[in-house]
């Protein structure tokens, strides 16, 4: 046993050397025309071999560890209260969640204009979470191809504001639908079609739109993307330093105030706050009507579901539609915000990312879902210092969020709807 | 009510019911047993239009539904208690109940939840828990009732006896007997062949994808071929 323990410990030291030093310690320098592999300074040699020390005495000592870690009393200790009431319980929650809305509709006015422009970004990606969470979580298709809608909505908006000169609020509602239109079509052939091999088609779907994206050079421009998008204007008033489009009237002039730059990124702010609520309680009530239950049914038990009389068809083609309409949504308001897109911004780790926030959040829960986009996204920014090493940093969070609570941040809690009075 | 006439059924190439005749009058109980991979779920599965026959013909109440959707078929007065049961685990047992009227309005649901509350009572103690975590003797109620929410006017069952113990099958078998004197009509799968042919009006002996022999219960029972084959002599 302890023999076991020793080797198992000298193998992890090692393995932790062998890793380290070439990621950390090896540098490509370049000398003139040639590069040459520089081999690590000293201070970086002892780190690594101190922490290879590190992991060799944990792992000796790892039974003595654990166990004396498992002595120190939680931190919420169990206790025989009941939990609170179901209906209280709802009205606090809704209290407490239209409180936040109230505090993030001011919050922009007070901060930087980078945060501004993170919090959009968090907004977007809450958009796309909940939208998938609809067909992952709740309808329990596993998509891993969904970025090919959000990027049918960003191009939607591109290319028409592009050769039509449409606007930010005519595009929104078009971009949506085709995305919801796109979500149907793919629908179709993959209704027969469940788990493993459901991901494969979905997948192949997106790097399908995105290859498209990238070769139809004549109408999307391919790598070079599409520039130029306009911003989103508030009743005719543009945001801009002077006005582009004839007829139109800029907000600072009108309002007899200062031009600023931030106007134009607490507006976009203000606009995905506003989309992201709705998309949240749209989906909230749809989750509550019967079309809600029948996703969850068809997840359960899907020969049981088509038994009760439920058409896999219009089961699986509502949710497609409805989660690929919200990432039109979020594609649109992208476009606006970065003002150019490229097929480089739907990349398959786009849709993995996503799918990541659906998981870490909670399958089927709104409220987990909602922080992990937050988590996800943030994180990598507060991250940013270490820069090569943040995608590391990324994916140790989740193996190790994945490990402690794989039931995802705030799992579900399935809303209860009672179908007689309760006495 | 339910007539099934000359069915051939395929998986792929390969026959799984060679002419299956088979009628089941309004108001009985018709046991259809037979031993393993004989094709009585192929069976239930070709009247649920999943998969279609092949060829010849299923007729519910005069109406011929061989080429119907499933989900029409499932909403025309009929409805199956599928074999293992397959309740929504992880929805509550009202859920899963309310999930069985999907297609009823609420004023009805609320009556016929009360009825099948009365006819289980076992439910209703159950009724805000999780399906999954109750015993199979309880899911098999569970997955009965939900059937019956759907106010069918025939109901068929595929093994309801399977995995549950003798007591439970017992009572299984008892309800079953009620729902026909409330008027349902009943097709009965099973593979516990006794208590099928006791309970059951008529029977239909199935063996390799063809009907052997047809009686009523008494006489099936009685038969000694049956006796040997699946009586244990």
């Amino acid at each position: 046993m302890a023999a076991n323990t020793l080797k198992h410990a000298l193998f992890c030291a090692v393995v932790t050397l062998v890793i380290a030093y070439p990621i950390l310690g090896l540098n490509l320098e370049a000398e003139g025309i040639n590069v040459t592999l520089a081999g690590a300074d000293t201070s970086t040699v002892i780190s690594v071999i101190a922490a290879a020390i590190v992991v060799f005495l944990f792992q000796l000592f790892r039974e003595n560890i654990l166990s004396a870690l498992k002595s120190i009393p939680s931190p919420l200790p169990k206790t025989q209260k009941e939990p609170m009431a179901e209906n209280k319980r709802a009205r606090i929650e809704s209290w407490v969640l239209t409180g936040i809305v109230i505090l993030a509709l001011f919050w922009p006015f007070f901060v930087s204009r980078g945060s501004v422009d993170l919090a959009t970004l968090v907004l977007i990606y809450i958009m796309l979470a909940l939208g998938l969470n609809v067909v992952v979580g709740l309808a329990g298709l596993l998509d891993l191809g969904y970025v090919a809608f959000y990027a049918v909505g960003a191009y939607t908006f591109a290319l028409l504001s592009q050769y039509a000169g449409v606007s930010f609020w005519v595009a929104l509602p078009i971009g949506a639908c085709l995305a919801a239109l796109f979500g149907f079509t793919l629908g179709f052939p993959v209704l027969r079609l469940r788990g493993d091999y459901l991901a494969i088609v979905t997948l192949g779907f997106g790097e399908i739109i995105r290859i498209l994206l990238n070769n139809w050079t004549a109408l999307t421009g391919g790598p070079n993307g599409v520039g130029g998008i306009p911003d989103p204007t508030l009743f005719g008033m543009e945001f801009g330093r002077r006005v582009k489009e004839e007829g139109n009237v800029s907000f600072h002039e009108t309002f007899g105030i200062a031009y600023s730059g931030e106007h134009k990124v607490i507006f976009l702010y203000l606009i995905a706050l506003v989309l992201a609520v709705f998309t949240a309680l749209v989906i909230r009530r749809f989750m509550r009507m019967p079309v809600g239950r029948s996703w969850e049914a068809l997840r359960e038990d899907e020969i049981a579901a088509r038994s009760l009389g439920l058409s896999r068809t219009a089961v699986k083609l509502s949710a497609f539609t409805i989660g690929a309409f919200f990432a039109g949504f979020a594609g649109t308001v992208f476009a606006s915000k970065q003002g150019f897109i490229s097929p480089e911004s739907f990349v398959f780790l786009e849709s993995a990312i996503i799918l990541a926030i659906v998981v870490l959040g909670g399958m089927g829960s709104q409220i987990g879902v909602v922080l992990a986009a937050i988590a996800v996204t943030i994180l990598p920014e507060l991250a940013r210092e270490f820069s090569e090493y943040r995608m590391l940093i990324f994916g140790a969070a989740m193996v190790l969020m994945m490990i402690w609570r794989p039931q995802g941040l705030m799992p579900v809690r399935r809303i209860h709807i009672p179908l007689r009075k309760q006495e | 009510m339910l007539v099934l006439e000359d069915v051939h059924t395929h998986y792929g190439k390969i026959e799984a019911l060679h002419g299956v005749s088979v009628e089941v009058n309004k108001g009985e109980i018709v046991s259809l047993i037979g031993a393993n991979g004989a094709g009585k779920t192929t069976l239930l599965m070709t009247v649920c239009g999943n998969p279609q026959a092949s060829s010849g013909r299923v007729i519910l109440e005069g109406r011929d539904i061989t080429r119907e959707p499933t989900a029409k078929i499932m909403r025309s007065g009929i409805a199956i208690v599928p074999e293992g049961r397959r309740i929504f685990s992880g929805l509550t047992v009202e859920e899963n109940l309310y999930m069985g009227g999907f297609f009823n309005d609420k004023a009805d649901n609320r009556k016929t939840l009360d009825y099948v509350y009365e006819l289980f009572p076992r439910l209703k103690e159950r009724e805000l828990q999780r399906a999954g975590t109750m015993s199979g003797g309880e899911q098999q109620m569970l997955a009965i009732g939900r059937a019956l929410m759907s106010k069918p006017r025939m109901i068929i069952l595929d093994e309801p006896s399977l995995g549950l113990a003798p007591i439970i099958i017992q009572q299984i078998f008892e309800i079953i007997g009620q729902l026909r004197d409330q008027g349902i009509t009943v097709f009965l799968v099973e593979q516990n062949a006794h208590q099928a042919l006791n309970l059951a009006d008529r029977g239909y002996v199935l063996e390799t994808g063809r009907i052997r022999l047809q009686d009523t219960g008494k006489n099936l029972l009685a038969n000694p071929d049956v006796q040997n084959a699946y009586l244990g002599g």
